[in-house]
């Protein structure tokens, strides 16, 4: 892939230069509400990030600035290397766009509307990749292929998200946008949409996610940032978010008929320890590390109280 | 290739695509046709009668004048509903997403509505000609003039017809607000009766607007010039028809790109999805 090198205003990128996604104090305010008060991200090229955040708290509004959708207030931002606000329909053909379906296109047949929306890909193959893909093999990886001659009207809420997936990623995105992509799925489709993700990863195509699905989160994402009160307030692996929650690992068994527990910062020392004391009088061993749901609430619970609430909620009457 | 060129050919086999979808569905033909077919039958019934000094029927007088009316009914009326209705679905913003998608979104709406236009028009002359007598002498002659009135009427009317879609959030308000002031052209343009019976005054403001110029372009051409009498000036004013349906034609399409990039602009995720929820309170 090659970046756009944007001449003039545009400041240098500080993120190298695999960076396909460059968010830096980006604000939005809708009249005198601050919905974003200085987001910071990025992303390199391949990497999956998902979006956590409370309802309200700018993650739409997020993605629709990137998507070139909706004028930010202020801040920079760069979608493979070009400023969504100036995008032009070549920079629009990289990009994948999943949006939350309706009853749009109600009369076309699956295979019939995604082959249409796939021949606007046409004219936009690179060395890198032929546009758009095959639309037979796409119907078969999102699992519509008993449904491809169906009337799009008549297919299930599921089915109809996975035309929206296979929509979104019919023009080979090099980054596509996924807006809470697996509400109402049945957790076989889930599965199926999660390896989808990663095959699409492995491809190299960038990947945002916005979800309140946390056990999703977790599977799916290189780097989680969770958005609150209009800044982004945790940024990275879950792993890593869990270690910057100053929560400890609970450590529980039993030993002689009796019941332990006990809180430490080093799981795995301390059994280390408790081994070589006690051996094999150790039974139903369990450690408990903070996970990523315990991380979400207390980062959200921090930056919502006090006056980060007032703008929360004030932003849900925006938003409708 | 050429990415716009291409857009617009896609836009084309969009437009015939839904244009056979609506062909194909039994609801949508029904909404299409049942004016046609309801102003068929009153026709049928008004054939035995003549106009007052001619030899001509009533039913071959007053047809002309309703495909001028079902010109500019397809025109304003589908172009708006259609547009207003794609962008509470989505319709819009999906295009929105593709290169060059709402050039090819908007080609297709075209075809789709000039066709279906085309269909009402056929559904009404078809018939006519074999019902009434006269409509084929006058349709040999003068099917040049009925081609260039369709095609300007519908270039006069589609354009206003996306700026008042792009101005509605709503399209049952459309169709509901924006038929009484289309009813009311209709009534003061001389469609079922010569506008010349009307007060001065009002044939004065009738002549503003396209209905009476499609329907008396129709008329010119259709009907034979013994029907000269009961029209003003007793002449078919081609010049006219040809300015006044023209400058409609180059106002719309001088003001429409202006209003449908200033929608499109606005249209994202949250803004369908603000439509869908309203529109389920109004459901529910």
């Amino acid at each position: 892939m090659t970046m756009v090198n944007e001449g003039g205003a545009a400041p240098p990128s500080a993120f190298g230069d695999g960076a396909v996604l460059e968010v830096r104090d980006l604000r939005m305010r809708y009249g005198s509400v601050d919905v974003l008060k200085g987001v910071d991200f990025s992303a390199h090229k391949g990497e999956v990030l998902t979006l956590l955040g409370p309802n309200g708290a700018g993650k739409t509004t997020t993605i629709e600035v990137l998507e070139g959708f909706r004028m930010r207030s202020a801040g920079h931002v760069r979608v493979l290397g070009t400023d969504p606000a100036e995008g032009d329909e070549q920079w629009r053909a990289r990009l994948g766009v999943v949006l939350q379906s309706w009853r749009d296109h109600g009369k076309w047949r699956v295979r019939e509307l995604l082959a249409h929306l796939a021949r606007y890909y046409e004219p936009y193959s690179t060395a890198g990749g032929s546009r758009p893909r095959d639309v037979g093999e796409l119907i078969e990886t999102v699992g519509l292929d008993p449904h491809a001659d169906k009337k799009i009207a008549t297919l299930s809420g599921g089915q109809r998200r996975r035309l929206d997936v296979a929509i979104g990623i019919v023009g080979r995105p090099e980054m596509l946008f996924l807006d809470e992509p697996t509400a109402g799925f049945d957790p076989q489709a889930r599965r199926s949409f999660h390896d989808l993700v990663h095959q699409l990863a492995d491809e190299d195509t960038t990947i945002l996610i916005t979800t309140h699905d946390l056990d999703e989160a977790e599977k799916l994402a290189d780097r989680i940032l969770i958005l609150a009160d209009g800044r982004i307030v945790a940024d990275g692996s879950a792993e890593q978010l869990a270690a910057q929650l100053p929560g400890d690992a609970e450590v529980r068994w039993t030993r002689d008929g009796s019941r332990f527990v006990h809180a430490t910062p080093d799981g795995t020392a301390f059994v280390r320890d408790l081994f070589a004391q006690y051996g094999d009088e150790v039974a139903d061993l369990e450690v408990r590390r903070p996970t990523l749901e315990d991380v979400y609430m207390s980062m959200v619970k921090r930056h919502e109280t006090g006056q980060g609430h007032a703008a929360v909620s004030g932003f849900a009457e925006v938003d409708r | 290739m050429n990415p716009k060129a291409h857009a617009v050919r896609t836009g084309f086999s969009r437009g015939w695509t839904e244009f056979r979808q609506t062909l194909t569905n039994g609801q949508d033909l029904f909404s299409y046709l049942f004016v046609a077919l309801v102003f068929l039958v009153v026709l049928f019934f008004l054939r035995e009668d003549t106009v007052e000094g001619t030899p001509i029927s009533n039913a071959t007088a007053s047809l002309p004048g309703l495909l001028g009316m079902t010109i500019a009914f397809g025109g304003l009326l589908s172009t708006a509903a259609l547009l207003a209705q794609e962008r509470e679905d989505g319709t819009l913003l999906r295009s929105k997403a593709l290169p060059h998608g709402m050039l090819g979104y908007l080609i297709g709406k075209i075809v789709t509505v000039a066709l279906m236009t085309l269909v009402s028009v056929l559904v009404l002359l078809v018939p006519g000609i074999f019902l009434f007598d006269g409509l084929l002498a006058g349709l040999a002659s003068g099917w040049f003039r009925l081609l260039w009135v369709l095609a300007l009427g519908m270039l006069a009317t589609m354009p206003f017809g996306a700026v008042l879609g792009s101005l509605f959030d709503n399209p049952r308000a459309v169709t509901g607000i924006g038929m009484i002031p289309i009813m009311g052209l209709v009534v003061i343009s001389g469609v079922f009766y010569p506008v010349t019976v009307l007060p001065g005054w009002i044939q004065a403001v009738a002549q503003i607007f396209p209905v009476y110029w499609l329907g008396l372009g129709m008329r010119s051409a259709l009907l034979p010039d013994s029907m000269l009498a009961v029209e003003i000036g007793e002449s078919w004013r081609h010049l006219e028809t040809f300015g006044v349906l023209g400058l409609w034609a180059v106002v719309g399409l001088a003001i429409a790109p202006a209003v449908l990039r200033r929608m499109a602009r606005r249209e994202s995720g949250s803004s369908v999805e603000a439509r869908r929820q309203k529109a389920m309170q109004r459901v529910g």
